[in-house]
């Protein structure tokens, strides 16, 4: 009867409940769109970063810093034993790390030349391009980022310019053999990648490597002490924290909008509750203890949380599910920190995100419907009768 | 409570607290109502004809005396009794109508039979009886704002009567309205005073009222100065 009553009461106030809902209802979507499109950038992101470069983890050499330049220097080794037998078996692949500057189109630029094998099968890397070349020109293979930002193109030389151990200069020519479009920045911007052979030649460090790539679902051999094994999960940990502060972000702002949804539904039963004194009387003639009025009330606000459901149901739902199809374009010149973003991010939209963000929204609504009613368990029937409050 | 009689009040007193002094709206009332009645308190503004009618209507409780209605005390009713007792065995009925604005004639009647726990089909029985009685069976499914105020107090009246209660309490109910009306809805309260034996007591100081009423109880100051025959106790006889 009380639901009846309410839902007639928020349906009879018309415009006024719509706009409530609808205000609320535009937080409700919103939230679950921006949740959404995080998870769907998360997932993306960290599916792409493990198949490019992650892999099954890595096991570096202890100096090794891929955000320090300076280390590149001392951070090799040779391939433990332990791990050669996965590299052989083509179940992990070997990395040579090296500074380098390049000279395209007459300008200097500082780069990391990486090695990697040609034939490996542990990162998706396009590296088979790599096989073959001249004696007098090394191989190389860019990412479509480098490739925008030095102006080189396949089948374009650019001078190669490094520090052998000894502390000389050599220099070389590279030759562009491929370019690969690729998400991941860090295996892209200001990387080329080169035969692992060529460049062990290149800085006489046979044998070697500053890291190596693990397939995934392999487990670190034992008898790698002297290197540190960093699992997917350590690796990812950046685009983690990105995540969790985009998250704390976005909360905030699901906190601002749901407050001013709230606001309306507050000032709502705030006007109500003053407006409808006599009506609160009638109610309590006709046999309602003033605990019923309260719920009633209560559940009149609660429902403009329904409502918002309801209408969020209707627009959102198509929306939400179409942008998940089609996807949510990333504008051009955003690079995503360093993070792996396609053209596009699909987002996520799961059941647990949808419900779990209505069921709170209509938690708080009924909180928030609730408080002004405290006033009605003062109020006596002769006053309620009369307009006034007790 | 001696058989037949409905209300009995005691020595009631009311006093409202007013800034720092107090006003006595009862100032020891004491009076019996009984079955079948068409009695009416009548007296000027301010005089407490609504105060008592609160009392004896269980919406509020006396600062002293007793008021006992349908033999319940109301003065030591908790606030849940109070409400069963005026769902169950009184009718309101107000100057100013007092519908709920968002149900139709038809639900608004129907409203005071929810609480009772009937099945939907008694309810219907029982709303259409009622609404006949008041000769609005065209006008059920009119809104509050679509109803004139004849109609809308013959919906009110409808909505008193449709539980069958033993007592009805009309506060100024002609009020807003005009003699015309005043005059069908007084016929049709008296009807079903006489028809279904319903107790009616009224707080009023219109004429028209007063012109219908058998029983005359006139309150001055919180006191009960006179208590006669009303201009209509010549007329039909109660059943």
């Amino acid at each position: 009867m009380l639901l009846k009553l309410a839902v007639k009461n928020i349906l009879g106030a018309g415009l006024r409940s719509w706009l409530s809902a609808f205000v609320i209802s535009l937080a409700l979507v919103i939230v679950v769109w921006n949740q959404g499109i995080l998870i769907g950038f998360d997932r993306q992101a960290s599916k792409d970063m493990v198949d490019a470069e992650y892999g099954g983890g890595q096991v570096w050499q202890p100096a090794y810093d891929p955000q320090d330049l300076l280390t590149f220097e001392f951070a090799h080794g040779p391939v433990p034993e332990a791990l050669e037998g996965l590299i052989a078996e083509g179940r992990a692949t070997a990395i040579l790390v090296a500074q380098a500057s390049i000279y395209p189109n007459g300008r200097m630029r500082t780069v990391v030349l990486k090695g990697i094998d040609p034939l490996q099968k542990t990162v998706v890397i396009p590296s088979s391009s790599l096989a073959g070349g001249v004696e007098d020109e090394v191989p190389v293979l860019l990412g479509n980022r480098m490739a925008k930002a030095t102006g080189l193109s396949q089948g374009d030389t650019v001078t190669i310019r490094w520090r052998e151990p000894g502390g000389s200069f050599n220099a070389l020519d590279g030759r562009i053999v491929a370019l690969m479009t690729t998400t991941v920045p860090t295996i892209d911007l200001n990387i080329l990648w080169v035969p692992l052979d060529r460049l062990r030649a290149m800085t006489r460090l046979e044998g070697e490597a500053t890291y190596i790539v693990l397939s995934p679902a392999v487990t670190p051999p034992a008898g790698v002490e002297n290197w540190v094994f960093k699992s997917p999960d350590d690796l990812l940990q950046d685009i983690r924290q990105l995540y969790k502060t985009k998250s704390i972000g976005r909360n905030i702002m699901f906190v601002l909008l749901l407050s001013l949804g709230m606001l309306a539904v507050f000032d709502t039963q705030v006007l109500s509750i003053f407006r409808r004194r006599k009506e609160m009387g009638t109610l309590m003639a006709l046999g309602f203890t003033r605990g019923m009025v309260i719920r009633l009330f209560t559940l009149e606000g609660t429902l403009h949380g329904v409502l918002a459901a309801i209408l969020g149901a209707i627009y959102g739902l198509p929306l939400l599910f179409y942008v998940k199809k089609i996807g949510f374009a990333i504008p051009q010149n955003w690079e995503g920190f360093g993070f792996a973003l396609g053209d596009k991010i699909f987002p996520v939209y799961g059941a647990g995100l949808i419900l779990g963000t209505t069921a709170l929204v209509l938690a708080v609504t009924a909180v928030v419907s609730f408080l002004p009613t405290r006033k009605i368990a003062k109020l006596k029937a002769t006053d309620a009768l009369r307009g006034r409050f007790s | 409570m001696e058989n037949g009689v409905l209300v009995r009040t005691e020595n009631l007193v009311k006093i409202y607290p007013l800034g720092h002094s107090q006003v006595r709206a009862l100032n020891g009332v004491s009076l019996t109502v009984a079955r079948g009645e068409f009695a009416g308190l009548v007296g000027p503004s301010g005089s407490g004809k609504t105060t008592l009618l609160n009392i004896v209507g269980s919406l509020d409780a006396p600062t002293g005396g007793s008021a006992e209605v349908l033999g319940r005390k109301v003065e030591t009713l908790s606030h849940r009794e109070a409400a069963a007792l005026r769902n169950r065995y009184i009718g309101f009925i107000f100057q100013t109508f007092n519908l709920l604005p968002v149900y139709s004639a038809y639900e608004n009647v129907e409203f005071a039979l929810l609480l009772l726990g009937l099945s939907a089909a008694e309810r219907k029985k029982a709303v259409w009886d009622a609404l006949e009685w008041v000769g609005l069976t065209d006008r059920a499914r009119s809104k509050p704002s679509q109803l004139s105020g004849g109609e809308s107090q013959r919906v009110a009246i409808a909505r008193a009567m449709v539980k069958r209660p033993a007592l009805v309490l009309a506060d100024e109910p002609t009020a807003n309205l005009d003699a015309a009306n005043s005059h069908h809805i007084l016929d049709t309260m008296e009807k079903l005073n006489q028809e279904l034996g319903t107790t009616f007591l009224f707080a009023t100081h219109d004429q028209k009222v007063i012109d219908h009423l058998r029983r005359k109880i006139v309150l001055v100051d919180g006191k009960v100065t006179r208590d006669e025959p009303g201009p209509a106790a010549a007329g039909p006889a109660k059943p």
